[in-house]
C-alpha cells in the first residue's frame, strides 16, 4: 500500500529510490546536487539547453521568415498563448511540490461560462469579475481540500474535478456562445492594444509580471525553497516543520484563481462566452512547464525554464504557421519535443555517470 | 483492493483472523460497492422507464461499453505497475482510421483488420514502453508526448476526410453488428479479454509481479523482478488491446473521422479510478476497472433515458468519479486503524 507521501508526491518511476532522485542532472538549486551533479561538465542544465533552444528557434524566424519580427506579429504571438502562460505559472509551483492539476482549463471554461451567463443576465461586468475569480477561488478550494483532508492523489481528484468543472460549465451556459461584451473591457485583452512605448499587449505585461513575482516567490522565499522541500521529500518536509498541507492548499486555491483569470482574459480576447473554451488546455499547460524543464516528481525546476518552454511552445507555433506548417504537424512537433525534454537530460546524466565510473576506474587502478 | 501482493499480516492467530475477515470484507466491497451502485442505477433507471431493460436496451448498454472496458483493462494493467498510458485514446483514433483506410473498398476480412489494428496499437506501446521502462522517464510526460504525437499524425493523415461505412467491407461491419445465440460478438470478445487478463493478472508469476512493481518498486527491484521487462509488456498489452479496439470502432461504427475517441484518455483513467485501481499502482483488478468503465457509460444511458439535461451528464460524472475515490479512501483509513487497534503488530498498510 503506498504511504501517504506516495499517494501526494506524483509516481515516481518504478526503478527510482524513494526521494525520486535518480539522476540528478537537471535543476534544482536548493538541493544538493546528487553524484551525477558533481561530475565535472554536466553543467549544462535543461533549462539552459530550453533557453538556447528558445534563442535558436527565435533566430531562425529573425532569418528565414518575413514578417515574424514584425512587432505586431510578435504581440500576436504572445498573446496568443497567453492564457496557457498565465496558468503555467501557478502550474510550476505545483509541479515543483510534487503536485498537479489537471482541473485547470475546465475552470477556464467554467469562468468563460459563468461571465456569458452573468453578463447575459444583465450584470454590471465590475460585477462579474470577482464574482467570476470567487467561483476559481472555490474550485481551487475544493482540489486542495480534496488533496489534503481526504488524502487523495492530485491526479485523481484532479481528473475528478476537470470532468466536473467542464459539466458544470455546460450547465451554466449550455452549447450557447454569449458575446457582445463591452469594448472599454475587451480592448484590454486584444493583441493591438499595448502597453505604450512597447509592443506587448496587457495579458502579455501582465503574465510578465506575475513570472517575476512567482519567480520571486519560488527562488528567494521561505516559501519557495518549502515547496522544493515537499516536492523532494513531503514526509521529510513534514518532520522539519513545514505546514504541508496548509501550503498545498494555497497552492491549488491560487491555481483556481489563476484559471478562472485566464478564463476572463480568453472571453474578452475572443470575444465569446464557450463552455468548452480552452478544451484540452490542461495538457499544453503541463506540456510546456515539463518542457521547461520541470521534474514530474517534484523538488526539481526553475521558473525561468517553465517560462522559456512556454515562449517556446508560442514562438515555435508562430514560426510554424507563418511558414505555412499545418496544424497536425505542430501538435507532433509538440509531442516530439516534450520526449525529448524528458529524454536528453536522462540521456545526459547516463552519459555523465559512464565517464564518472571510468575515470575513477582509471584513477583506482595501480599505475603501471 | 482484493488483489495486493502485500503478505497476510503477521498478527497472532487469534485476533489475526478476525482482524484479516473484517479487512477482507471491506476491502473486498470496493468491486461490491461500484457493481451495488451500478445495480441501484439500472434498476432506478429501468422503474422510471422499462425500455431500459428491454433486450436491446440491455445489448446497446453492454455495446456501448464494450470498447471503454477493453481499454479500462489494458489501462488498469498499466497503472497497477504504477504508470499511466495517455495515449491510449489517441491510439484508437488512430487504429481505427488507419484499419478504415486498409480496409475501404476492399474485401479483407475481419481477422486482417483486426491485425492491421492490433498491430499499430503494438508499435505505439512498444514506443512508450522502451521510453518509459529503458529511458526511466515519468510516464505522465512520455505518454503524452506520445498522446500528441499519435494524435497529430491521426490528423495529418485524415486531413479531414472521413471513411464511411458503405466502404468498409460487410465481414467486417458484420463483426460489429452480429451476435453469437444472441451475444453479440464484441461482447464475446471484450468478455474474453477481460477474463484472460484477470487470470493472467491473478494466477501468473508475471501477473503477481506487476502488483509488485507498483507496490514497492524498490522492493520489488531488491526481489530480483524485471522490472523493465514487465513494464514493457504492460505497455505493449496496453497498446495492443488500444489498437485492437480501434479496429472494433471501425467494425461497430463502420465510419471514422480522425478525432474518433477524442479526449479518452482521461475517460479511460476515470474508468479505472472509479474501479478501484489506485493511481498509486499496485491495488486493484481488471474486473473493477471493466466495472469502472461500464458505471460511467451506464450513467450517460442512464441520463438520456431519465431525459435528463445532457448538459448535467459531465458534471454528474465528475462527481461520481470524486465520491467513489473519496469513499474508498475514508473506508481505506478506517479499516486501517481498526486493524492497528486489533493488532499492534500490523503496522503495514498507511
Amino acid at each position: 500500500m503506498p504511504t501517504a507521501s506516495d499517494t501526494a508526491a506524483g509516481r515516481p518511476h518504478p526503478e527510482q529510490r524513494p526521494g525520486g532522485r535518480s539522476g540528478g542532472s537537471s535543476g534544482g538549486r536548493p538541493t544538493r546536487p546528487g553524484p551525477a551533479g558533481r561530475v565535472k561538465g554536466v553543467a549544462l542544465r535543461w533549462d539552459t539547453v530550453i533557453g538556447i533552444l528558445l534563442t535558436a528557434v527565435f533566430a531562425t524566424g529573425l532569418a528565414t521568415t518575413e514578417g515574424f519580427a514584425d512587432p505586431g506579429n510578435l504581440a500576436f504571438a504572445l498573446n496568443d498563448i497567453a492564457e496557457v502562460a498565465l496558468i503555467a505559472l501557478p502550474m510550476t509551483l505545483l509541479v515543483v511540490a510534487g503536485q498537479v492539476d489537471l482541473s485547470v482549463a475546465s475552470v477556464l471554461g467554467l469562468a468563460s461560462a459563468l461571465t456569458g451567463a452573468l453578463w447575459e443576465a444583465g450584470w454590471a461586468f465590475e460585477l462579474i469579475v470577482p464574482v467570476v475569480l470567487l467561483a476559481g477561488v472555490a474550485g481551487g478550494l475544493l482540489n486542495g481540500w480534496l488533496v489534503t483532508r481526504i488524502g487523495l492523489p492530485p491526479l485523481a481528484v484532479t481528473i475528478g474535478t476537470l470532468a466536473l468543472y467542464r459539466g458544470l460549465a455546460s450547465v451554466v451556459l449550455g452549447s450557447n456562445a454569449v458575446t457582445g461584451f463591452p469594448e472599454t473591457y475587451a480592448r484590454w485583452a486584444s493583441d493591438t492594444t499595448t502597453l505604450p512605448g512597447t509592443f506587448l499587449p496587457y495579458p502579455v505585461v501582465l503574465f510578465l509580471a506575475l513570472a517575476v513575482v512567482t519567480g520571486v516567490a519560488l527562488h528567494a522565499t521561505a516559501l519557495g525553497r518549502a515547496l522544493f522541500a515537499i516536492g523532494a521529500q513531503e514526509e521529510a518536509a513534514y518532520f522539519a516543520g513545514l505546514r504541508v498541507k496548509r501550503i498545498k492548499l494555497l497552492l491549488f486555491t491560487v491555481t483556481g484563481l489563476l484559471a478562472a483569470f485566464a478564463g476572463i482574459v480568453f472571453t474578452l480576447r475572443y470575444g465569446s462566452a464557450r463552455a468548452d473554451n480552452g478544451f484540452g488546455f490542461e495538457m499544453l499547460v503541463i506540456a510546456a512547464v515539463l518542457l521547461g524543464g520541470v521534474d514530474f516528481n517534484g523538488g526539481k525546476g526553475t521558473l525561468i525554464g517553465a517560462v522559456c518552454g512556454v515562449l517556446l511552445i508560442g514562438v515555435l507555433k508562430n514560426l510554424l504557421t507563418l511558414n505555412d506548417v499545418a496544424n497536425e504537424v505542430q501538435v507532433i512537433v509538440t509531442g516530439l519535443l516534450l520526449v525529448g525534454s524528458v529524454l536528453t537530460p536522462r540521456a545526459v546524466a547516463v552519459a555523465a555517470e559512464r565517464r564518472h565510473r571510468r575515470a575513477a576506474a582509471a584513477t583506482a587502478a595501480p599505475p603501471p | 483492493m482484493t488483489t495486493t501482493l502485500r503478505p497476510p499480516p503477521a498478527a497472532p492467530p487469534a485476533t489475526g483472523r478476525s482482524a484479516r475477515a473484517l479487512a477482507d470484507a471491506v476491502l473486498r466491497a470496493r468491486e461490491i460497492s461500484i457493481a451495488g451502485a451500478l445495480a441501484l442505477l439500472i434498476l432506478s433507471t429501468w422503474a422510471a422507464n422499462p425500455r431500459f431493460l428491454s433486450d436491446q436496451g440491455v445489448k446497446d448498454l453492454l455495446l456501448n461499453a464494450s470498447i471503454l472496458v477493453l481499454l479500462a483493462v489494458g489501462q488498469a494493467v498499466v497503472v497497477i505497475t504504477r504508470n499511466i498510458d495517455l495515449s491510449a485514446g489517441s491510439v484508437v483514433g488512430l487504429s481505427a482510421f488507419a484499419c478504415g483506410t486498409f480496409a475501404a473498398g476492399t474485401e479483407h476480412g475481419p481477422l486482417t483488420v483486426l491485425l492491421v489494428g492490433t498491430g499499430i496499437g503494438l508499435l505505439a506501446g512498444l514506443v512508450n514502453g522502451v521510453l518509459v521502462s529503458f529511458g526511466r522517464v515519468p510516464a505522465l510526460v512520455v505518454t503524452l508526448g506520445t498522446l500528441y504525437i499519435v494524435q497529430g499524425v491521426d490528423y495529418w493523415w485524415a486531413q479531414g476526410e472521413q471513411i464511411s461505412a458503405g466502404e468498409v467491407p460487410g465481414a467486417v461491419l458484420r463483426l460489429g453488428s452480429g451476435s453469437l445465440l444472441g451475444v453479440p460478438y464484441l461482447l464475446l470478445i471484450t468478455a474474453a479479454v477481460l477474463a484472460a487478463t484477470a487470470f493472467y493478472l491473478r494466477s501468473y508469476h508475471g501477473g503477481r509481479e506487476l502488483y509488485a512493481i507498483g507496490s514497492s518498486p524498490e522492493a520489488a527491484r531488491l526481489a530480483g523482478i524485471p522490472i523493465r521487462r514487465r513494464v514493457l509488456a504492460a505497455y505493449l498489452f496496453s497498446g495492443a488491446v488500444a489498437g485492437f479496439a480501434g479496429a472494433l470502432w471501425l467494425a461497430r461504427f463502420g465510419t471514422v473521422v480522425a478525432d474518433n475517441a477524442r479526449g479518452w484518455e482521461l475517460t479511460v483513467v476515470s474508468a479505472v479510478v472509479v474501479g478501484g485501481v489506485a493511481i498509486t499502482g499496485g491495488v486493484g483488478t481488471v474486473w473493477g476497472a471493466a466495472l469502472g468503465a461500464l458505471l460511467l457509460t451506464t450513467i450517460g444511458s442512464a441520463l438520456v433515458v431519465l431525459r435528463v439535461d445532457a448538459f448535467w451528464q459531465g458534471a454528474i460524472t465528475g462527481a461520481l468519479l470524486l465520491a467513489a475515490i473519496s469513499v474508498d479512501r475514508v473506508v481505506h483509513l478506517r479499516v486501517t486503524r481498526a486493524l492497528r487497534k486489533r493488532s499492534p503488530h500490523h503496522a503495514d498498510g498507511v
